[in-house]
């Protein structure tokens, strides 16, 4: 049987930068995912609180102010603990400040807890089907 | 006719009893008696209160109207078991340690034969089941809740503190365990959430019906009627008295600080909330009412570990500490020269000094585009009013105050959030468990016995 995957979006902590995560949000949708957005300044709890509601596939977090290591500390163990361990996390933008090394950047994620990890400048239709590909595996069909 | 309380302590070394006068509110007598747990109880306990009577005119006073503690047969042992170690596995630790329990083993994740088999073996009293958010995880809590109830040869009680959502079926789960299960509300019911008096409720219930019994001392119940509550139940109960009063009269946030032979204890009666510009990212909220306990800092079990600090910290050591040590190799001795003294303060110095910095919150400072930003693990004593010591090493030294001073802020570890402007006292008279035990039945009287005999130093 096939199912309507869902997809958990926002920025978190602080950051205000909208653009992104609506682009993004837009992207999804019309790809036909079930696009949940929080939008801006979403606490990292509320992430968490949303994908429980709605028993969502995956988190997409934009962050584009360099602050995101520090707000997504322990987001992981939250999740598990939560009863999502299981969700796909992903997370784009500029992550960390005065780092260019983004291979560093992504270490740090990963080790955070986070499946894919993205550079501010990335091409939306790669993350679609990175997404099509982690779910796959997880043995999950998308409809349309 | 005097109007007298007995106020028992059963210890693992020593029965201790004082009488108060209720009317002058003051001690007029106090005994004690090695304890007898191994053998039977009474016999200590009886001793202690023969030689009570024998100096008091009891009157008509029943011995039945006594309030006890213990902390005899090894005190409250505790395993916690949670899902994710900085959740609710602390979650759990903490809320035992709230509870007045000794915390003798932690284990997170799905447990596996080995650990089960290995809490066997610990053969705890009680056994903190937590795990998953509500309507969080129900699969680890589900999984370790089968392993407890499969091993049929653990007979420890265990509390079930998690996931609302797992509770029939881990009701099911343990319908023919062989251990007494309790089921109470989750200690962790949200991230950011902790809600330990429920569970509190479950365990003292628990330590009087079942855990006294399995431990041989239910038969001082006989004799004292009914209520015995953990040792450390009853100087948490002092403390919080002292630090909100009766009406607002109280002395404000504070820290007891209780050197043993074992283990030093902290308490913190404090939000411990951060200062204007610092921010927090705990996991888990810190309790108001926190109580760490260092088992590796005892004064008499851990001699070793306290010299090694002391050194590392630049504390001259004097070679002639090795006969020192050796007095003090039974844990009841008392210190019998100058050297001894010496050594006992600086054994009780570093006991405070460290125990204290692992209680309080740490500084950490991250840069961002905007800044430094400073962020608080744990609670900031900072603002903490009062620090009070009690514990043999504290009270019998000579200068107490040279002692407690550990306690506060140090300009050389500018990270470490200890008090800074705070006053000292002394528990001179070991009044603080007594009092916490008056607390149950009379907290105004508690509060003027404390009053009377902390001396600030």
């Amino acid at each position: 049987m096939q199912e309507q995957i869902t997809v958990i979006t926002g920025t978190v902590g602080w950051d205000a930068h909208v653009i992104g995560t609506k682009i993004l949000s837009r992207t999804l949708r019309d790809a036909g995912f079930k696009t949940v957005e929080l939008g801006i300044k979403t606490p990292p709890g509320d992430f968490i609180k949303a994908a429980q509601e709605t028993n969502a596939d995956v988190i997409m977090i934009s962050s584009l102010y360099g602050m995101a290591e520090f707000d997504l500390k322990g987001f992981k163990e939250k999740c598990i603990e939560s009863g999502i361990g299981d969700t796909l996390l992903y997370i784009g933008g500029m992550l960390a400040v005065g780092k260019h090394d983004f291979k560093e950047v992504e270490r740090k994620f990963k080790e955070l807890g986070f499946d894919r990890v993205y550079p501010q400048e990335t091409d939306l239709s790669e993350v679609i089907q990175h997404l099509k590909e982690d779910l796959q595996r997880k043995g999950k069909r998308i409809s349309r | 006719m005097m109007n007298i309380q007995l106020l028992v302590d059963l210890g693992s070394t020593f029965t201790k009893v004082v009488a108060i006068d209720l009317d002058a509110v003051e001690i007029i007598s106090r005994t004690q008696a090695p304890s007898t747990v191994d053998v039977d109880v009474t016999i200590g306990l009886r001793e202690a209160l023969n030689k009570i009577s024998d100096a008091v005119d009891m009157g008509s006073l029943q011995v039945k109207d006594s309030l006890a503690c213990t902390s005899a047969a090894g005190g409250l042992r505790v395993v916690s078991i949670g899902l994710v170690p900085e959740l609710s596995c602390e979650a759990a630790t903490r809320t035992a340690l709230g509870a007045g329990a000794k915390v003798i083993g932690h284990y997170s994740y799905e447990l596996t034969r080995e650990e089960v088999f290995e809490i066997r073996e610990l053969s705890p009293d009680l056994i903190l089941l937590a795990g998953g958010t509500n309507g969080g995880d129900k699969r680890v809590i589900t999984h370790n809740a089968k392993m407890l109830a499969d091993c049929r040869s653990l007979e420890s009680c265990i509390v079930v503190a998690g996931n609302k959502a797992a509770r029939d079926d881990l009701g099911e789960i343990f319908k023919n365990a062989n251990q007494t299960v309790r089921f109470t509300q989750n200690i962790m019911p949200d991230i950011g959430i902790l809600n330990t008096d429920p569970c509190h409720k479950v365990i003292r219930e628990l330590f009087l019906d079942t855990i006294v019994k399995a431990k041989g001392i239910a038969n001082a119940k006989t004799i004292l009627g009914g209520v015995l509550i953990p040792t450390p139940v009853a100087v948490l109960t002092a403390a919080r008295l002292l630090a909100a009063g009766i009406e607002g009269d109280g002395l404000g946030e504070l820290i007891v600080i209780d050197a043993g032979g074992a283990t030093t204890d902290v308490h913190s009666i404090a939000e411990g909330s951060p200062a204007e510009g610092v921010v927090t990212l705990g996991m888990l909220p810190e309790p108001y009412v926190k109580r760490t306990v260092e088992g590796d800092l005892g004064v008499r079990h851990n001699m070793d570990t306290l010299l090694r600090l002391a050194k590392e910290r630049g504390i001259p050591i004097n070679n002639n500490f090795h006969e020192g040590i050796e007095a003090f190799s039974s844990i009841s001795a008392l210190p019998q020269n100058e050297t001894e003294l010496n050594l006992d303060m600086i054994l009780a110095s570093v006991a405070v000094e460290v125990a204290t910095e692992r209680h309080a919150g740490k500084i950490e400072v991250f840069y961002s585009p905007a800044g430094k930003i400073l962020v608080q693990h744990g609670k900031d004593l900072g603002n903490v009013k009062c620090v009070i010591g009690t514990g043999g090493p504290i009270v019998f030294s000579a200068e107490p105050g040279r002692v407690l001073r550990k306690a506060l802020y140090s300009a050389e570890k500018p990270d470490i959030l200890k008090p800074k402007h705070s006053k000292l006292y002394v528990d001179k008279e070991y009044i603080l468990y007594a009092a916490g035990l008056l607390a149950q039945v009379d907290p105004g009287r508690a509060l003027t016995l404390m009053r009377k005999y902390l001396k600030e130093c």
